[in-house]
């Protein structure tokens, strides 16, 4: 075979769990910071910005876990057990934050339950995604196709401060989605709030990544080795980027600038993961290829996904621009 | 606290327990999502408001609906790796994909075209909006196809091979989609979900009948809900009896437990209305029975042979008490359909539809029957193919995670008790919605007893937008 389709299919998940994480980022952001904004105008618009199109950022999360059940069934079927834990979590903190973009219109008497379950169950989802991470990162030991750890494995102090590290990100990425949909003392306050959550960024990957090449000879191998250590250099260099252009754009009232940003900030540390982890998908114990459903799998699947992945692309865009510019306070179907 | 269980049997209870709570919701929104696209349509060809308005009470519905299924499917997507984890590491390279074309096809589908649904008439026009409604009922109809699809694989596997890891690999595409039980379930489904949601709507139109406050739409839901019935309800028994004859076929160990014969009848098999199944004794007590219907109905010959569960090691037989039972549960519920359905037709020809309380009080008993009875099929059907998850090559026993009995049963306490209240909740806001339709917007039909009146539309004047949806 001329084409891997294992590798392709590598990518292509990869591409799902980053869109997933920068799109579902900014609408947990925006319940992340719900406790903040206690006013109920700021609240009912922060989440009409979100509410048209938060299902379809979600489902993002389905491709990336359904799909990795599809064409890595040993990486699904190791990886879940290991963090079975921080999976049941944000698996019911999305309930909690999904109903309530409905529920929180239905009742007067118990909007504050709504809210708090919006707040809750948003910064729960990201705290478990942000822990997972962690614990994939420090590798999980397979043997006999099956998760040979324990239970509490997944529980370590790196894992605590990625944890808290995504719930800052995404924090900062509601942050600049709210700068650029809203208008008024709203998008003032969310100015504020993504300096605060800039530097809350800026320290948390610092301490990631210098953490990280310690964890695993391969990471440290990748990032002080030729000639990987290239992007060692490059990517922190974008990174300081990243972090200018989103600055500049707070102070010159560029609103869409900051969320922009942001988003590179996303896409660079994702690809400083990648970049530890490749060729394996769990790390130390299974690459691409072992983990890699059989050819007759993946072809069958990738016919489809070359399709519709555009085609996909292609709405979600249309509905994105279909709800483009400032959110007016007015509107809303509730 | 869970060390007496054990993780295989917990992991049972917390898929069924989780899934069940799930399937409620598609059963309800596949049917409201065509039923919201029939009345866009019908706004839009026929102009009349009373469909806008319709259109405008379910839709909020929906929504709510809608989520709760949302979040409750994204649980299922991920417990088969969570608790399922032998089962999708051999199992994975063919329902895999199944369900990934599930979500590249229909659940982008649905997800991308909800949001312009419901908050963009303003922003993209009619046309375009009927364009996202029919897109949500598309997709919901797409998913239902590939996730039966999967489901109908591990009841009657084909087109696959087994590789040196044990896993089953695809060896043939074609035939392992169209697996023998997959157009059975696929039409049975969908029937079954277009039945739920008429009786939802026939429900809460009666309601309204009752209280006369809105006699316009109540009369228009009530009357587009019973005519799905009368039709729909007797091609789900023709459909449900060509499915047993294709289980007979495929599953015969489910159709015994169905039937309830632990006895092979080597001339003709009687029907067991009911009885007691007694698994310990391998008997039904208290059988009553009606000799050879069983073999007519099955095999269309009085006298055909039947083998019973006695041809089956212990081990291998399904629970018989809980098959049978939730069977009757379902057949019995599909015969009340048929009636309502034909006393709505009855009523109809009388032209007592909009007047007959009685009528309007069972349309109402009979709203969570589709529930009832798509819950009672699905144990039926999951329930008769145990012990295997893939029937026949995959033992439920050897699917299940290397996890322990705490950890499973510690979600399982978590599940219950959030789905009860959140699901619970959602339950109350959408009864709550249901039960509060505002006044006709038409004058002439507004208020008062409308026996006289009857339901001929009047001029459509306002063309007001109901005011107090907000529900508070
Ligand atoms: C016959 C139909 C049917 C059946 C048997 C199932 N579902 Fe379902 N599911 C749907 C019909 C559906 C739907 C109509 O497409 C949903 C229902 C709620 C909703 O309103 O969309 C949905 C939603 C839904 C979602 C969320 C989609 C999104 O993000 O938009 C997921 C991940 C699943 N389901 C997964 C599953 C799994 C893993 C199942 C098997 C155990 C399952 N569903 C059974
Ligand atoms: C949506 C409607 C469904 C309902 C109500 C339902 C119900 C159930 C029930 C009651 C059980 C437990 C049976 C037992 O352990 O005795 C079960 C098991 C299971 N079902 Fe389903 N099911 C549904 C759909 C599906 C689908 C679509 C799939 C796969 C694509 C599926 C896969 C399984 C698996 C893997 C198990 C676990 C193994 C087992 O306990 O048998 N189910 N289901
Ligand atoms: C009254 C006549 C009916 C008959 C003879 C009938 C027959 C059957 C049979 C034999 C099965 C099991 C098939 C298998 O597991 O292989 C089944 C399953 C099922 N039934 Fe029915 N049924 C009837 C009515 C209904 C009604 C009225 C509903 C719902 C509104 C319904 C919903 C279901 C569902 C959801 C399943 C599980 C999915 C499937 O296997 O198709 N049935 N039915």
């Amino acid at each position: 075979m001329v084409i891997d389709l294992a590798f392709i299919w590598a990518a292509i998940i990869a591409f799902a769990v980053l869109a997933y994480v920068i799109l579902d980022g900014f609408d947990l952001g925006i319940g992340i910071l719900f406790p903040l904004f206690p006013q109920k105008r700021h609240r009912d618009v922060m989440m009409n910005s979100v509410a048209p199109i938060w299902d379809g950022n979600e489902t993002w999360l389905v491709l990336g876990g359904g799909g990795l059940m599809a064409v890595f069934p040993l990486a699904y079927a190791t990886i879940l057990p290991a963090l079975y834990a921080p999976i049941i979590a944000m698996l019911l903190g999305l309930i909690f934050r999904g109903v309530a973009f409905e529920y929180r219109w239905r009742t007067k008497r118990a909007e504050w339950l709504w809210n708090w379950a919006f707040a809750g169950g948003s910064a729960v989802a990201a705290l478990a995604q942000g822990i997972a991470l962690g614990a994939l990162v420090q590798g999980i030991p397979v043997e006999n196709r099956a998760y040979a750890g324990g239970w509490w494995d997944w529980l370590t102090p790196f894992s605590i401060v990625t944890g808290l590290a995504v719930l800052i990100g995404y924090a900062l990425l509601g942050a600049t989605w709210l700068v650029m949909k809203t208008t008024g003392d709203l998008r003032e306050k969310a100015r504020r709030l993504s300096y605060l959550a800039a530097i809350g960024m800026l320290v948390a990957m610092g301490v990631v990544s210098l953490w990280t090449p310690f964890l695993e000879q391969l990471y440290l191998q990748r990032w002080f080795s030729w000639p990987t250590a290239i992007f060692s250099i490059v990517v922190p260099l974008l990174v300081l980027g990243c972090f200018l252009l989103l600055a500049t754009g707070l102070r010159n009232q560029q609103d869409g600038r900051p969320f922009i940003a942001a988003l590179g900030l996303f896409v660079l540390g994702y690809a400083g993961i990648g970049i530890s982890f490749y060729p394996y998908i769990v790390p130390a114990s299974l690459t691409i290829r072992d983990a890699a459903a059989p050819d007759e799998s993946l072809g069958f699947l990738l016919v489809g996904a070359l399709v519709l992945v555009p085609l996909i692309l292609a709405y979600t865009s249309y509905a994105y621009w279909v709800f483009r510019g400032k959110v007016d306070p007015e509107e809303g179907y509730h | 606290m869970f060390e007496a269980f054990d993780a295989t049997f917990l992991a049972r209870i917390q898929f069924a327990f989780t899934v069940s709570f799930h399937i409620v919701f598609p059963a309800f929104s596949i049917g409201l999502a065509s039923y919201l696209a029939v009345l866009e349509g019908l706004w839009l060809w026929r102009k009349k408001t009373v469909y806008l308005e319709l259109f405008d009470f379910w839709k909020t519905i929906f929504a709510l609906a809608f989520g709760m299924g949302v979040v409750s499917g994204i649980v299922m997507s991920y417990q088969f790796g969570t608790n399922w984890s032998v089962f999708s590491d051999k199992v994975g390279p063919i329902i895999g994909p199944l369900m990934g074309y599930e979500v590249l096809s229909a659940f982008f589908l649905e997800a991308g075209f909800l949001g312009i649904m419901l908050f963009g008439r303003n922003r993209v026009g009619p046309g375009l909006h009927f364009f996202a409604t029919l897109m949500v009922a598309v997709g919901t109809l797409i998913s239902a196809t590939w996730i039966l699809a999967a489901n109908s694989w591990m009841q009657t596997p084909q087109g696959f091979a087994i590789n040196e890891a044990g896993q089953f690999i695809p060896a043939d595409w074609w035939a392992a989609i169209f697996n023998p039980s997959f157009p059975y379930r696929l039409v049975h489904m969908v029937i079954a979900a277009y039945l739920t949601t008429a009786l939802v709507v026939g429900a809460v139109g009666g309601v309204h009948l009752l209280r006369r406050t809105a006699p316009l739409r109540a009369g228009t839901m009530f009357s587009m809900a019973m005519w799905m019935l009368t039709i729909v309800a007797p091609i789900q028994i023709l459909a449900g009896d060509a499915h047993g004859l294709n289980t007979l076929e495929h599953q015969p160990v489910k159709v015994m437990a169905m039937e309830g014969h632990y006895q092979s009848h080597p001339e003709g098999a009687p029907l067991i209305l009911f009885g007691l199944p007694n698994q310990e004794e391998q008997r039904v007590d208290y059988a009553v029975q009606i000799p050879k219907l069983s073999s007519l109905i099955l095999k269309h010959s009085l006298d055909a042979p039947l083998a019973g569960l006695d041809t089956v090691p212990r081990e291998l037989q399904p629970p018989v008490p809980v098959v049978f039972w939730s069977f009757r549960v379902m057949v019995g519920l599909g015969l009340a359909m048929l009636g309502l359905g034909l006393w709505s037709l009855y009523c109809r020809w009388r032209g007592s539809l909009y007047t007959s309380e009685w009528l309007h009080r069972a349309a109402i008993a009979m709203g969570p029957a589709g529930f009832a009875a798509v819950l009672a099929g699905w144990i039926t059907t999951e329930v008769g193919r145990q012990p295997y998850t893939v029937y026949g090559h995959l033992l439920t026993a050897d699917s299940v995670s290397p996890i322990s009995a705490p950890a499973v049963g510690s979600s399982l306490v978590a599940f219950i008790i959030v789905y009860f209240l959140v699901f619970g909740a959602g339950t109350f806001y959408i009864l709550r919605l249901m039960s509060r339709l505002p006044r006709d917007t038409t004058g002439d039909l507004g208020e008062g007893p409308i026996r006289s009146a009857g339901i001929t539309p009047g001029p459509q004047t306002a063309m007001l937008h109901e005011g107090g949806r907000h529900g508070h």
